[in-house]
């Protein structure tokens, strides 16, 4: 099976009109009409005054952590940080069982080995109760290589066992308008992903909305990623300022609800960096629940990259359980 | 042309700026007689966590300052203290309704033990530790440390004083402090955070709350994130169940104190608030 008998590359054929080639490509995303800025921020910015307290707090804290990828991904990481990432993933909070577990550990792809090692019998899929294994991949997070290097970063971390790969998109080649380049380039990674029984890794598309400057672009690269066969769309590496943003996340939220609008098929969506507290979270969660309905709540379609986001959800989590504020000496340092 | 007088909105001091409560409430401040002289903020939990977050943001800058660099900041508030006086005294004569002379001895008396807690801070340590005898050829040495965030209930019956006496001792050794103004003389407190800020004491070192000691107490003290509670001034509150509730989280706690004596100065006051590191080191390399 090649991606172009995937029902997505024969849905994007009909909405393009046309073989999905630079110039047509450039055609349908130059003719999206452009994002009204000072809206979508307004609109944003009143979804983050929702007020979320005790019960739908407790729910949405607990969900908060299903929808984690917890992520380690620094030059110094070693199998040993690799394998407490794994432990704090699968036991976020030693002093409450109850505490839900993370969907997945997100990692550089030489470590993916690590950390399918380390979960054994616990790696799986979320749904099930399993915790997954993301690893970056395509020179992340610059993307600064070639496409064969590219392929060869992929297909090396599925064969050790990733169940889903966060590739970036090369800015350079989006922000000079080849559209085609960065099409082909997420086509060609998409098809890196299967696995040898022929099924696929998920594909998470990184859009690294700091480079791309508008919101305008935001909302381009979020099609032409969807476009390409991505099975989510993330804002950013984690590695540049403004890293995700509730506007930036509003607006790529918007792509995937006229997406499943127009053919039915759920795209998932990333925020990745800079969220750090559950006050932010929740704000996410808001937002998704207005823009393309609760059923995104899960982690097959909507996930949080970050590390110490945790950390304080389990605080807020403490507070909740116990009635008194807890502090940074009852979670784990990371 | 006449003047209109501009009065001072009183708001808490957290992590070294003045937001307003929170919660938006105010609590009127009447003078003995009665007459309104302030509106102050009054303090939410939420305001406390806040303070907990600063103070316990700021311990490892305070705490890893040398000890003479501690000194010289605490010596340096005395010195604003000094030059902000009048406007103290003036504070006192209004909210507490005594002689200007009896509010000026309580000003200067404030300024003297701040001065007498700024000289400890860099000898505290040869008097609270030790070099330990010990039978074999090591170095055994104890050395006192600050214990962190400490959170204190204010003594409720002077503006300036008991304040002063209560907070100078915790800072000695290297702790960051929420602090809980007397609830019925909250103004001078506010004022001394402004001469807080106009010295070098990084922000978040002291927070300052005003408000109900009785509504605030509790959060401080089941707070797992602070580390010693000072009840001085909690004795006209349920301050046992404060206790019990510090206990869950094993915090040095100081009773209540009553009278004129109440925080007097004394070495204890600074070493309530440290803990005691010992170390072995060998003598040298036989």
């Amino acid at each position: 099976m090649t991606i172009d008998t995937l029902p997505a590359g024969t849905l994007a054929r009909d909405l393009v009109g046309g073989e999905l080639t630079d110039s047509n490509l450039r055609r349908y995303l130059e003719g999206i009409p452009g994002v009204d800025a000072v809206g979508l921020e307004q609109r944003a910015a009143s979804l983050g005054t929702r007020s979320i307290k005790t019960s739908s707090k407790a729910w949405a804290l607990d969900r908060i952590i299903q929808l984690i990828d917890l992520t380690t991904l620094e030059g110094a990481d070693t199998p040993g940080k690799v394998r407490s990432l794994v432990a704090k993933a699968m036991v976020p909070d030693a002093a409450d069982p109850t505490t839900p577990r993370v969907a997945a550990v997100c990692v550089y792809g030489d470590m993916v080995g690590d950390a399918v090692a380390a979960l054994g019998a616990s790696h799986g899929d979320p749904d099930q109760g399993g915790i997954s294994v993301a690893a970056v991949a395509t020179a992340f997070p610059s993307g600064r290589a070639s496409l064969a290097v590219k392929l060869a970063d992929t297909a090396d971390a599925v064969s050790a066992g990733a169940d889903e790969i966060d590739m970036v998109i090369d800015r350079g080649a989006f922000l000079s308008g080849r559209y085609g380049l960065v099409h082909d380039q997420i086509v060609a990674v998409k098809d890196a992903c299967r696995r040898a029984d022929g099924s696929f890794a998920n594909l998470k598309v990184i859009l690294e909305t700091g480079e791309l400057n508008t919101y305008d672009n935001v909302r381009r690269a979020s099609w032409l990623s969807i476009l390409a066969g991505g099975d989510f769309i993330k804002t950013s590496t984690g590695k540049v300022a403004p890293a995700a943003t509730l506007p930036v996340t509003l607006s790529m939220l918007e792509v995937v609800r006229d997406w499943h609008r127009l053919t039915g098929v759920k795209i998932g969506v990333k925020p990745a960096g800079g969220i750090r507290s559950s006050k932010d979270a929740i704000k996410y969660l808001v937002t998704v629940a207005e823009t393309v309905g609760e059923e995104w709540l899960t982690p097959h379609l909507f996930r949080f990259g970050a590390s110490s986001l945790l950390n304080d959800v389990l605080l807020q989590r403490q507070k909740l359980t116990s009635g008194h504020y807890s502090g940074a000496d009852y979670v784990t340092i990371d | 042309m006449t003047h209109l007088a501009i009065p001072k909105t009183y708001k808490l001091y957290i992590g070294g700026a003045f937001p307003r409560s929170e919660s938006g409430y105010t609590t009127e401040v009447r003078s003995a007689s009665g007459a309104f002289i302030a509106n102050a903020a009054k303090a939410s939990r939420k305001d406390a966590r806040d303070a907990v977050v600063a103070a316990r943001a700021a311990v490892s800058k305070w705490s890893g300052a040398t000890a003479y660099n501690r000194g010289q900041v605490l010596y340096r508030i005395a010195e604003v203290l000094e030059g902000r006086r009048a406007q103290f005294v003036d504070e006192i004569v209004q909210a507490e309704n005594v002689s200007s002379q009896d509010a000026g001895a309580q000003v200067d008396e404030a300024i003297d033990r701040w001065v007498w807690y700024a000289g400890w801070c860099d000898k505290y340590a040869q008097v609270a530790g030790n070099a330990n005898p010990v039978a074999g050829p090591y170095f055994n040495i104890s050395v006192p440390e600050p214990t962190g965030v400490v959170a204190i209930v204010a003594p409720q019956d002077t503006s300036l004083l008991g304040f002063v006496s209560a907070l100078a001792p915790a800072l000695v050794s290297g702790n960051t402090v929420v602090i809980l103004a007397s609830e019925r003389f909250p103004l001078s407190s506010i004022s001394f955070a402004e001469v807080l800020a106009t010295s070098d004491v990084p922000g978040g070192v002291v927070n300052i709350l005003t408000g109900s000691v009785a509504q605030i107490a509790p959060w401080l003290a089941s707070h797992a994130d602070v580390n010693a509670l000072d009840l001085v001034g909690a004795g006209s509150v349920d301050w046992v169940s404060l206790e019990i509730q510090a206990a869950e989280t094993l915090k040095r706690v100081l009773p209540p104190e009553g009278g004129p004596d109440a925080a007097a100065p004394a070495l204890a006051r600074i070493t309530a608030f440290t803990e005691t590191k010992t170390v072995w080191h060998t003598k040298s390399l036989l």
